[in-house]
């Protein structure tokens, strides 16, 4: 892929502002980090900080991937105004993740070496500052204060707004307060002679905002929509989705149990959904893969349940703490016999939120396990949003009256959902059971049980009105791009840049992945002749699906690219072009031009 | 936290629970002569002599011959996959304290696919009970070694014995931190429910370890009913004399084993939880 980027394209006004953060695993890369994200939220940026950082649990080389600007912003730039590292200790394996141009700057301290072969070999400047040095000689303060006042200050950042930042998260004494405020002013002092580096345009503090992660946004929309009962196991990259929501639930009435495994954790929430409370786990694609039995007690019992899995590189223990898209197949297709389930995906950070919670509401509503498609990008970045709208969307499950006559658990009904009977209440006592069964839930392996219960389970999913949440459908064009998750940000960036060079696209980013709804689609592709399938793995997982599922008009063409790195707006603005001349019929353009 | 459903549950009792009140009309699937039926009958007697209410009962399982039981009583069952019969009863329990929890299943359910949560059951001190059936064979699929099989126990699976000694439940039991440990014999249909009846009043969790003969696939456990014989033994609280115990008898001692002290986990709610818009606070810059 040709890095094709112009000077318009990475213009602070228009992208913003890219900065990477990087040293050492504990040199407080990621506090500066997340200190400078919340110092631009007060300045009333918008923002977005991906961490990426090694296997090593202490001391592997961590980086800060910053965006700052003045619209949001869902994905990173092409490449980045400012790499300041702290330390250069195996930073160089950041070379792919973090690129730079002749117009980058680079900062680093000459007390620990000279940067890398790769970073020089872009052409970007190379400033060397004492950071140590600096923090040395201010008792009680910190290499990466230093650090966080010179970047602030090379961006443009009010000096108020990272003193705030800092005052805010403090939890020491006030004299290794006042030394730390003393560093990033020093770091300031530092950056005053540097010339050259872009600056954020000016911005006015806007209310209303939020500074969340992705995990964070699941967690929440999770509580909003209902989840009061999670049980998980720790794993990279869900973790903090869960560390989230254990002191949340317990606010709220609810709360968590870490499982022994994610056998025991999905089996927990169906125990406890089945006892009548909405219940969630929080995966990766290892704990997906050993919760599918689970999962498909869940479809065959019809008991509602969450599952999010924040995908991250595979297969197997693959790369843990970086992103990708690759857990698709697995979940619309990954349990055994026919099993149909809800897999839904948000389209942002923010949205993991709207999404989440939709997936309860959707779980409840249709007694099916949903799950969530969230990764690694969206889950550990923390970006400045607008405030998500509070959605309608709350679990509530059709449940059995006291004594209800002739009650029947899993009736033969024209939705397909069928009054679900809770523990405690009389004259509805049945056994819920991964056994096929009879309509009154008794076991039954007879072929006219089988067919009626699976036309049952399958018939609720597809009849069921899931309204305009199934995708986020914007613009217009005889290309249609159709992505979801995580690559929405950049296709949508993509998007905008191809439209700056006269081509037109359509987005259709798809959160109702499972069940497959073919009508939907094709409403929206009206008028569409060609389309791009856009997605971060190397199965072109996605593009498989919707060609197996729908169907889709021209000669259907695929992007797709593994994990780690993301998804770059200007390799997909130049997929959108070629695209676009080949939908036109016209000869391919030469170049993006924005 | 509680379903619409169950505030509103107002039931007429009858005038008093007996055993046919917790018997379903579903027919088990069993052998003739297979221990699992007086075992059945001991459960729903004991949830007679305790006089609970079929509908704030819930008999979770797994998969095996005994994991059946769910359906054959009148409570509400959960019948789930093979080995995960813990887990989702320490989920029914944790989402709703009120209910009793009483859990089902067999040696090959319970130590061996299910041996994690097994321990972790033990450690974790939920209130519940556990009856295992041990018949030391799976029976379901039709006569293979189990972990509470003798090792020198011939089989199509493992021609001339696995080799391999056998698990003990009782002591990984007492080891794990299990509340109450006890052990039973299907032949002795009053004495089980008396011993049920005590585990599921004890608080956390207890474990009753069944001698269940399978007549079909080890008839040899016939003679079972010849060798069991009551604990001569005083019940303790201290784990490691009730451990040396159980490891020293000849497996076939009858009776409460342990009984111990230790605090359930907890399962209380926050009695004033707050409103959900109050968690947002933390995400303002």
């Amino acid at each position: 892929m040709m890095a094709h980027t112009t000077a318009n394209a990475n213009d602070p006004a228009r992208a913003g502002l890219s900065i990477a953060l990087a040293g050492s695993g504990g040199s407080g890369v990621m506090t500066a980090g997340t200190l400078f994200l919340s110092a631009a939220a007060k300045a009333g940026a918008y923002g977005l900080m991906v961490r990426t950082s090694g296997p090593q649990i202490r001391g592997g080389e961590a980086a800060a991937l910053l965006r700052i600007a003045r619209a949001p912003v869902e994905s990173l730039d092409d490449r980045f105004h400012l790499l300041l590292a702290f330390d250069w200790q195996n930073v160089h394996r950041f070379a792919d993740e973090i690129p730079l141009g002749p117009s980058s700057l680079i900062v680093g301290d000459a007390a620990e070496g000279e940067p890398p072969a790769a970073f020089v070999a872009t052409g970007a400047r190379y400033e060397a500052v004492p950071l140590k040095k600096i923090a040395k000689g201010i008792p009680g303060s910190w290499t990466n204060m230093v650090a966080l006042g010179l970047a602030g200050a090379l961006a443009g950042l009010p000096r108020e707004a990272i003193v705030a930042a800092l005052r805010d998260s403090w939890k020491r004494d006030a004299a290794s307060l006042a030394a730390n405020l003393a560093a990033i002013d020093a770091g300031a002092q530092a950056a005053a002679g540097f010339e050259g580096m872009a600056k954020l345009p000016s911005l006015a503090p806007g209310g209303g905002r939020w500074l969340i992660s992705g995990n964070e946004a699941a967690g929440l929309g999770a509580i909003r929509g209902g989840v009061r009962f999670v049980a998980a196991y720790p794993i990279t990259p869900a973790t903090e989705l869960l560390e989230w929501m254990a002191p949340a639930l317990a606010k709220v009435g609810g709360s968590l149990l870490q499982a022994e495994d994610e056998l025991a954790s999905i089996n927990m929430i169906v125990g406890s959904s089945f006892a009548g409370v909405p219940s969630l786990t929080a995966t990766a694609g290892p704990g997906l893969a050993l919760m599918t039995e689970g999962i498909g007690l869940a479809v065959s019992a019809e008991v509602p349940l969450v599952v999010v899995d924040v995908m991250r590189g595979g297969p197997s223990t693959g790369i843990p703490a970086k992103s990708e898209q690759s857990d698709l197949s697995y979940a619309v297709s990954g349990l055994h016999g026919d099993a149909p389930r809800l897999v839904v995906a948000p389209t942002s950070i923010a949205d993991c939120l709207a999404t989440t919670q939709w997936a309860v509401h959707l779980a409840e509503a249709l007694q099916a396990p949903a799950i969530v498609l969230s990764d690694q990008f969206m889950g550990q970045s923390r970006a400045i949003v607008d405030r998500p709208a509070d959605l309608a969307f709350v679990g509530k499950r059709v449940v059995a009256e006291p004594n209800a006559p002739d009650y029947k658990r899993y009736r033969d009904t024209p939705s397909g959902v069928s009054p679900m009977a809770v523990p405690g209440n009389p004259g509805t006592a049945y056994t819920a059971d991964g056994l096929e069964k009879n309509e009154a839930g008794t076991p039954s392996s007879g072929a006219r049980d089988h067919l009626m219960q699976l036309d049952k389970r399958a018939r609720k999913l597809t009849l069921h009105d899931y309204g305009d949440m199934w995708a986020d459908v914007e613009g217009d064009g005889e290309l249609a791009v159709i992505t979801f998750g995580s690559a929405t940000g950049p296709v949508r960036e993509a998007i905008g840049r191809a439209a700056a060079s006269g081509v037109r696209a359509k987005l259709v980013a798809m959160r109702l992945i499972a069940p497959a709804l073919p009508e939907k689609l094709d409403l929206a592709l009206a008028g569409v002749s060609q389309v791009l399938v856009v997605e971060q793995n190397h199965g072109a997982q996605f593009y498989r699906y919707l060609r197996a599922w729908f169907d889709l008009p021209g000669r259907p063409e695929s992007f797709h690219r593994p994990g780690p790195l993301p998804l770059k707006p200007a390799e997909l603005a130049q997929a959108i072009v070629a695209a676009a001349g080949r939908a036109t019929g016209a000869q391919a353009r030469t170049a993006v031009s924005a | 936290m509680t379903p619409t459903a169950t505030a509103t549950a107002v039931t007429e009792r009858p005038a008093a629970s007996t055993p046919a009140t917790f018997k379903s009309a579903t027919k088990p699937i069993w052998c003739p002569g297979c221990g699992d039926y007086s075992v059945l009958s001991s459960i729903t007697k004991a949830f007679a002599m305790l006089a609970l209410k079929p509908e704030e009962t819930v008999v979770v399982s797994g998969i095996g011959c005994s994991s059946r039981i769910p359906a054959y009583t009148t409570c509400y069952g959960f019948h789930g996959v093979h080995g995960r019969a813990l887990a989702a009863a320490t989920g029914v329990k944790l989402a709703r304290p009120e209910l009793t929890v009483l859990v089902a299943g067999g040696d090959g359910d319970g130590y061996s696919i299910g041996g994690n949560h097994f321990l972790h059951a033990c450690r974790r001190n939920v209130d519940m009970t556990y009856v295992v059936m041990d018949n030391h064979v799976y029976g379901m699929t039709k006569g293979q070694p189990s972990p509470t099989t003798e090792p020198d126990w011939d089989s199509k699976l493992a021609p001339g014995g696995t080799g391999v000694r056998a698990f003990h439940p009782l002591v990984i039991a007492l080891a794990s931190g299990a509340n109450f440990v006890a052990r039973a014999f299907s032949g002795d249909p009053n004495g089980t429910a008396d011993i049920i009846a005590q585990a599921v009043r004890h608080p956390g969790f207890s474990f009753v370890e069944i001698l269940s003969p399978c007549v079909t696939f080890r008839p040899d456990q016939r003679s079972w009913k010849d060798l069991v014989h009551p604990a001569s033994v005083t019940v303790t609280d201290d784990p490691a004399r009730a451990a040396r115990r159980v490891m020293t008898d000849d497996g076939f001692n009858i009776g409460v084993l342990y009984a111990g002290g230790r605090t359930p986990y907890p399962l209380a709610r926050r009695a004033h939880p707050v409103a959900v818009a109050d968690l947002e606070a933390e995400f303002a810059p």
